[in-house]
């Protein structure tokens, strides 16, 4: 891969990616990479999101379910637009 | 199956029970809190020994004072120890101890100070640990091999690129160095809630996943749910990990358990502290999320090397045992280089494959068990955390 990716995904299943450049900013035309195949996909960022912190790769309503790993980690708490912010205001464990 | 990792050796310190260690310290160990200032004098006193003053070691009882008994004898017990002088306030525990670490071979020397005062205690006590460091320090490095290691692993100040980067990095070195005869150790209960599912199936068998199951459930419901006053969202994630863009406990567990990597199974459950005796392979140990307290349980269970993924960058070491650092995280690499082992962030680049990590991870355990000094070590990270399970009488 000679561009280096903005954002990364663990599964084809995952509905949110990862950030990993520092300083991304609202409008970025990123390059995603799905790890488990290496295939490749473009989403704009909809917000300055920090390095680390998750984007969601489609529209999500509140009640739906955040995957990641192939696996259910949380619920959606607040409607959240492609490519926007993915977080604590917006998403909460199913746990505690 | 011979494999590329069949041959690798490293100069270890062969000890009178057979088992290997990569340092040798002459440790100078409190059976309680009140023998600290003695040890920290002998400590002082000779140099090359090393006291690990705690907190802990009056008025416990009932399974909290096994566990610090078994704490303190695995701790003097580790291969990492080469001898060790125990000083308590009274004689009867710390004979308890000192004859607990005598089970494996080594030189043990003890002394109490009721009926002496700490200025005899601490004159006696440093003829034995001069005599130890004189010992100690003809001892020769032999040639051992990388089966006869005991690795341990828990991850600390996690953020979502643990997950994709330094987890796996740990994962894919456990698929690789566990065929080959070492012995590993995870842990961390509390922070497999959201993964649990998934750490049950990883199991050798049914029934050893039925005995992890049952000792999580009591971890939750005896530990997590009868002490909560609140909601646990900022304790776990951690204020830190949510730093770092993890949201929710479950994408914190799925991330941590990427440390077992893709086929390795773990074929027995540990006690806090207890070493293995059901031969080489995996082991889950029942043990606290907090990284200090995390790795202090583990090399009391006989891990001799700790590998430690971090993303944030924490920072924790340990007295006896080394504790690698390893990172995917580029800006903690850029902000905190000087607590980096091994860099991993060429994973997020795509420029470095898991492969190549697990490598480069194995590569550095090799050169740490020879005698590199790690990042903690060389800044001075000793921390020894004893884990408390309730208040003293």
């Amino acid at each position: 891969m000679s561009e280096i990716p903005h954002l990364l995904v663990h599964e084809k299943a995952d509905n949110v990616g990862v950030v990993v450049v520092e300083g991304l900013t609202a409008g970025t035309d990123m390059l995603c990479c799905i790890t488990h195949d290496n295939s490749t996909f473009r989403l704009t960022a909809k917000h300055d999101v920090p390095i680390g912190h998750k984007v969601a790769l489609v529209d999500l309503k509140s009640g739906d379910t955040a995957m990641k790993y192939g696996e259910d980690i949380g619920k959606i708490i607040a409607d959240i637009g492609q490519g926007e912010h993915l977080h604590t205001h917006n998403c909460k464990t199913k746990r505690w | 199956m011979a494999s590329k990792y069949s041959n690798i050796t490293f100069k270890g310190f062969r000890r009178e029970n057979g088992r290997v260690g990569v340092r040798n310290h002459v440790l100078i160990l409190p059976v309680d809190d009140i023998s600290n200032a003695a040890c920290e004098a002998v400590a002082n006193n000779v140099k090359g020994t090393l006291a690990i003053p705690h907190a802990y070691g009056r008025l416990q009882f009932g399974e909290d004072l096994e566990l610090h008994f078994r704490t303190m004898i695995g701790t003097g017990s580790n291969p990492n120890v080469h001898s060790v002088v125990v000083i308590g306030i009274e004689p009867g525990w710390t004979k308890r101890i000192a004859d607990g670490i005598r089970e494996t071979g080594k030189e043990v020397a003890e002394f109490s100070i009721e009926q002496k005062g700490d200025f005899e205690t601490i004159r006696a006590a440093s003829w034995a640990a001069k005599d130890f460091v004189h010992k100690a320090t003809e001892v020769q490095r032999e040639e051992c091999s990388i089966s006869e290691l005991w690795v341990s692993t828990k991850c600390g100040e996690s953020d979502t690129t643990t997950g994709l980067g330094s987890c796996p990095t740990v994962g894919n070195m456990y698929d690789k160095l566990l065929p080959e005869g070492i012995t590993g150790f995870f842990g961390e209960t509390s922070e497999i809630t959201g993964a649990e599912h998934i750490c049950q199936k990883r199991a050798i068998n049914e029934e050893v996943g039925e005995r992890w199951y049952a000792m999580w459930k009591a971890y939750q419901d005896d530990v997590i749910f009868a002490h909560q006053t609140d909601d646990l969202s900022d304790s776990q994630p951690t204020k830190g990990n949510i730093e770092g863009g993890l949201t929710t406990i479950e994408e914190k567990a799925l991330g941590n358990l990427e440390k077992i990597g893709r086929t390795s199974q773990y074929i027995d459950i540990l006690e806090p502290a207890e070493q293995p005796s059901s031969g080489d392979g995996l082991y889950f140990m029942d043990s606290s999320s907090a990284a200090a307290e995390c790795v202090t349980l583990m090399a009391a269970g006989g891990a001799v090397v700790h590998t430690f993924p971090t993303g944030q960058g924490n920072v924790v070491g340990n007295p006896i045992v080394p504790v690698i650092k390893i990172t995917a995280n580029p800006r903690t690499v850029r902000t905190m280089g000087e607590h980096v082992d091994v860099d991993v962030s060429g994973i997020l680049r795509r420029e470095m494959t898991i492969d190549e990590a697990g490598d480069a991870l194995i590569d550095m355990i090799r050169r740490t068990a020879n005698g590199r000094n790690t990042a903690a070590e060389a800044l001075g990270h000793r921390e020894f955390s004893m884990t408390k399970l309730y208040r003293s009488a």
